[in-house]
């Protein structure tokens, strides 16, 4: 385990101060390692180790061999910083990070101040997950760049994709009570209303973060409201015991989620037998790639074996490569004036493109419904025999948001 | 010696110690961690005047730490924007006058009994609290927490505090400060009739003290210095988040007191100082550290009740009367038996996290050591049973010598 | 509105009953040893675990009957092995060999299970439809956790009254000395119990596993309103317990079925200060409102309801 080696050395990294190694660039994986969000943050490091590995067959950044040092922030926001200064202390010059909002606040804020109080050894972190709104808009920073789309560009293409469903009539909003779920709630109700205001909402409930054991009472009210479709943020076990007390209940409704494909939805989805009546907004879906896209995704499951949770870390170790190469060096200085306005084309098909103001990547989005594979499909998740299946597809420019960042520039 | 200096060394080595460690240890982040460990000694040893000196088990105590560490930020925000000359030093006051305000209203009702209620209480409280960061958003920052800028405020003799270095002294300085006062808060009746208290509660109130109030002051001044604690976490990293004042962070300083040794004063510096190194260090080393946690505590509690310093301090009679070396080969028999029982455990232990965790995804070949070993043959798995069983054996066979050499010292 | 009350009602008492289900064998090994159990929760997550693996292999009726029986020898294995010796160092110390402990086997089910939540499914001879009732269907594997619950707090009850060694148990939560005097095996006695205890708490974890989420932080998610429940029961005091389960089962399922906010409560009253406050509902408020209970409680009355002794 060679992440495992450099984490030793990075402990005694403590008394001696070590020379840089000028022929790899490291990129710090600060996610976590263990405890509750370990079994994610390990899917993510695999992901970036095989995209480390592909780039280095194909030469690396300018001919350097690109090494990811893996670094277990426990989930922690304070713990990130510390692991991020231990990076710092490596020499390791980008980090990325992706599982909570909070750890991306903590980091982006560090990185700006770092940046400023150590000029020349400049910083620069790439968010690959962390969705919360407000990092690429009051909170934007210079030396932050952002893959995912954020929730409410998410909630943008999701509500372009409802406007043409007339079936939709009563919307139920029910989410976790934290910014990302009112940052959800408040966008749909918001977006919803100038797209389709003949659209009902007949409720908007906000329930507490993971404490919630039984969804039964809130089931309840779904019913009562006679709501047809239901908008839910929820990940995790907030969304296995809403769908699954749905089932108990024999809730006739569709579910439009963020996070059904998230680790462990599958599995629950497929427990309560809701074939194609949970749907997921996402910047891909397996089953209706590119070829190419699909060849790809069947090497990585074969030698990994999980799923391609992050396209968009494809898309992430891509542009890096592309800036490194335009800018003949690994320098964040140099890399990102590149990557502003940078375009490729995503992973899943389509322009991306890396918005200068805000540094938000912008690209088409997919929603998939999740039930028994069609005929063909080659891709099922977490061997439950179910898959994602497209059912619609919003293109890039109909998701794009304003922001109010007002990035400092160096 | 003379009796003052003889008073006087430990501070003087304490002082030197604090002032020269970044001489020696220079990198960034270990001016991080050495800044860390100076929070959590002022936090522990907060800790310890509840459960050490007064007898009182807290559940909760992460509430002042982190309360003050919020009241802290919201200030240097406030002073930032109100472009008020306050410079970064008093910040820590600020934590721990906020942490003060809350001992005092929540020990109000906390402190009304004494024993397993206290406990309970503390934890609903902690609980309450900690709960109530969702719905306070303003307050707490809702998920993201608060930030800052301690550049911001007004400079202090020209520093501006940007700098990891500048940072670390000026939590070295409130670090001392700390545990002079809550050392001198010991020695007077007040620190007395706190151990009386914890002693038998019911006799205090026989010779004319009213129990109940001591257990209020007690607390009022733990969650003060908790609260110093709290604000220069605040300063340190420039962001409060509500996980610093939840569950894991009241567990956390229970751990590192306890550890370090409840009994004695400086047994909690001892305990926050070897907690701190492992949790920033050990999960580089290892998947399985919280489980290393885990069995450390319950080793403690088991073998070593007293704690590191309360084993420490088992040898200070042997020590001063020079006998040391009548235990030095009986500890020299088992200290290699105890060595290989460790080693077979933390064998066993990866062994099974590579194999049971990890080996699905990422295959059974691993590192031991620096050996590269094969989790999924039986070889590993032999060696390490082998040397766990071989070592724990040896030692209760050794042990004998030990509480031997122990008998043979003149003094007790 | 009416379907609203019917259901809550119904799954308050499920949820209190399940609550019971643990807090009885906490209570009973509290009374009797001293000894508040850190890991008791941990031991009902034990138990749905292993009767996960065993419902993989045997089918989930072995799995109701062996997991409980594997706990329960599990526990009596710490009792015999870790507190027992620490009987002489007082309660604090088996407090935090508990706490340790908790943590310990949190972090064993996690490297053995994996951190993610595991397929563990109601058994197909008990997924029917129970009852329809206003067009919402009700689940008959929550009525047989509801016979099950009813049924052990039966078997306890005549167990504890009716049989011989539960006469001497009975004796020992109050004069353990004096059950000891008379002859009775009194450390084998507490043994039993803590046994008996654990594998109760096993036996909760193996019926809500298929319910709720079977995954590593089902013990931290449900430790806190445990001991709630039994300080506001009463230490000590079983009814005490029970009587507490229902009341927190049943709030805290209402709570949340309720979304009117203080402001609209209170409404031109309500201050403008700590904004935020007023604008919280009745239903965010759920997860708080036990322990705003257990404070109360302890403020005004620190024996519980029902309960006999503060310690």
């Amino acid at each position: 385990m060679n992440s495992r080696m450099v984490g030793i050395a990075l402990s005694v990294s403590f008394f001696v101060v070590p020379a840089l190694a000028d022929d790899t660039v490291k990129i710090g994986y600060i996610d976590p390692l263990s405890g509750g969000g370990a079994s994610i943050g390990e899917i993510g490091l695999k992901t970036f180790q095989y995209l480390a590995d592909e780039l280095n067959a194909s030469g690396g950044l300018n001919g350097k061999k690109v090494e990811i040092v893996a670094l277990d922030n426990k989930t922690n926001p304070q713990e990130s910083l510390i692991q991020a200064q231990k990076a710092a202390d490596q020499g390791i010059r980008i980090i990325t990070q992706g599982n909570g909002s909070s750890v991306a606040a903590a980091l982006s804020d560090w990185v700006t101040k770092y940046n400023d109080r150590n000029p020349g050894k400049e910083i620069i972190y790439f968010n690959y997950a962390a969705v919360d709104p407000v990092l690429t808009n009051d909170k934007c920073s210079y030396w932050h760049f952002r893959w995912d789309a954020n929730s409410d560009i998410k909630m943008a293409a999701l509500t372009s994709f409802m406007k043409d469903r007339p079936n939709i009539k009563k919307i139920y909003l029910i989410n976790q009570d934290y910014s990302f779920g009112q940052a959800v709630r408040t966008q749909a109700r918001a977006m919803l209303k100038a797209k389709r205001p003949d659209i009902e909402i007949v409720g908007d409930e906000v329930h507490p973060l993971l404490k919630v054991t039984d969804f039964s009472p809130y089931i309840a009210k779904i019913k009562a409201s006679g709501a047809d479709s239901v908008i839910t943020g929820n990940w995790g076990q907030d969304l296995a015991l809403l769908v699954k007390a749905a089932a108990d209940a024999g809730l006739q409704t569709d579910w439009y989620t963020y996070y059904a494909g998230a680790e462990g939805g599958p599995t629950a989805i497929k427990q309560t037998g809701l074939a194609h009546r949970v749907f997921q907004i996402s910047e891909g879906v397996a089953n209706s790639a590119t070829e190419a896209a699909q060849n790809w995704e069947a090497a990585f499951r074969a030698n990994e074996g999980v799923s391609l949770f992050y396209p968009r870390a494809v898309n992430e170790m891509r542009m890096l490569a592309k800036a490194a190469a335009q800018a003949k060096s690994d320098d964040p200085k140099a890399i990102a004036p590149q990557l502003e306005g940078m375009t490729i084309e995503a992973f899943d098909g389509g322009e991306a493109t890396m918005r200068k103001d805000d540094h938000q990547l912008f690209q088409d989005m997919y929603i998939g419904s999740f039930g028994p594979l069609d005929p063909g499909a080659k891709f099922d998740e977490e061997g439950t025999g179910w898959g994602w299946k497209l059912v619609g597809a919003v293109k890039a420019s109909d998701t794009i948001l304003p922001t109010t960042c007002k990035m400092e520039r160096p | 010696m003379t009796s003052s200096l003889r008073f006087l060394w430990p501070w003087l080595a304490l002082a030197m110690l604090f002032a020269g460690a970044p001489q020696i240890y220079s990198s960034g982040s270990a001016l991080t961690m050495m800044s860390v460990m100076g929070e959590m000694i002022i936090f522990a040893l907060s800790f310890n005047m509840l459960l050490g000196q007064t007898g009182l088990l807290s559940f909760g105590h992460a509430v002042y730490f982190g309360l003050g560490g919020f009241v802290a930020i919201h200030a240097m925000n406030a002073l930032i924007r109100a472009k008020v000359g306050v410079p970064v030093v008093v910040i820590p006051l600020v934590g721990g006058a906020a942490g003060l305000a809350f001992g005092v209203l929540f020990g109000l009702i906390s402190t009304r009994r004494a024993g397993l209620v206290f406990s309970m209480i503390s934890l609903g409280l902690g609980e309450l609290v900690s709960s109530s960061s969702f719905i306070l958003r303003s307050f707490f920052g809702g998920e993201e927490g608060i930030t800052t800028n301690r550049t911001k405020l007004a400079p202090f003799f020209g520093h501006k505090f940007g700098s990891q270095i500048e940072v670390y002294y000026l939590v070295a300085v409130w670090c001392f400060f700390c545990i002079a006062a809550m050392y001198a808060l010991t020695r007077t009746p007040f620190g007395r009739m706190c151990n009386a208290v914890r002693e038998n509660g019911e006799r205090v109130e026989y010779v004319g003290y009213s129990a109940q109030t001591i257990r209020f002051i007690a607390f009022s001044f733990s969650a003060f210095f908790a609260g110093i604690a709290g604000g220069l976490t605040a300063v340190n990293f420039e962001i409060m988040n509500a996980q610093q004042l939840g569950a894991q962070q009241s567990g956390l300083v229970l751990l590192m007191s306890y550890i370090g040794g409840i009994g004695h004063f400086a047994g909690p510096i001892l305990g926050a100082i070897l907690i701190t190194f492992l949790q920033i260090t050990l999960s580089d080393v290892t998947n399985a550290w919280q489980l290393y946690f885990g069995l450390l505590f319950i080793g403690f509690v088991l073998f070593a009740p007293g704690g590191l310093a309360g084993w420490l301090m088992l040898h200070r009679d042997a020590a001063l009367k020079r006998e040391l070396w009548r235990l030095a080969p009986a500890y020299g028999m088992v200290a290699p038996a105890l060595a290989a029982s460790f080693a077979g455990a933390v064998m066993l232990i990866e062994l099974a996290e590579r194999q049971l965790a990890l080996a699905r995804s990422e295959g059974s070949a691993m590192r031991l050591f620096g050996f590269e070993v094969d989790a999924a043959s039986m070889g590993p798995w032999l060696m390490g049973l082998v040397l766990f069983c071989g070592g724990v054996g040896l030692t209760w066979l050794v042990w004998p010598k030990v509480t031997g050499a122990w008998g043979s010292l003149t003094s007790a | 509105m009416l379907q609203i009350v019917v259901f809550s009602t119904l799954n308050g008492i499920l949820y209190g009953m399940l609550l019971f289900m643990l807090a009885s064998g906490l209570t009973l090994v509290f009374s009797m040893m001293g000894v508040l159990n850190f890991a008791h929760a941990s031991f009902y997550m034990l138990g749905a675990y292993l009767g996960f693996e065993i419902s993989r292999h045997l089918g989930f009726w072995s799995g109701l009957i062996i997991a409980p029986l594997c706990v329960g020898g599990i526990g009596a294995l710490v009792e015999r092995f870790g507190l027992r010796q620490l009987h002489r160092l007082g309660h604090v110390s088996e407090l935090l060999f508990t706490f340790g402990l908790a943590f310990v086997i949190e972090e064993l089910v996690q490297m053995i299970w994996g951190k993610l939540p595991v397929n563990y499914n109601v058994p197909p001879s008990l997924d029917f439809v129970a009852f329809r009732l206003f067009d919402t269907t009700y689940p008959a594997y929550r009525m047989f956790m509801l016979l099950t619950a009813v049924a052990m707090f039966a078997a306890l009850l005549i167990v504890l009254t009716k049989t011989r060694i539960g006469l001497i148990i009975q004796a020992a939560l109050t004069h353990p000395d004096m059950v000891a005097m008379l002859g009775h095996n009194v450390p084998r006695l507490f043994m039993v119990v803590f046994g008996a205890g654990s594998a109760l708490a096993g036996l909760a974890g193996v019926i809500a596993g298929p319910a709720l989420v079977t995954q590593p932080s089902m013990a931290t998610l449900l430790g806190p309103i445990l001991f709630v429940v039994i300080v506001v029961g009463g230490l000590g005091s079983l009814t005490g317990a029970f009587v507490a389960s229902l009341i927190i089962g049943l709030v805290q399922t209402f709570a949340v079925a309720m979304n009117i906010s203080f402001s609209e409560l209170l409404g031109p009253i309500a201050p403008p200060l700590l904004g935020d406050l007023w604008q919280v509902t009745i239903a965010e408020l759920a997860p708080v409102i036990p322990y705003l209970l257990l404070v109360t409680v302890l403020i005004f009355r620190p024996t519980g309801l029902i309960g006999k002794r503060e310690s």
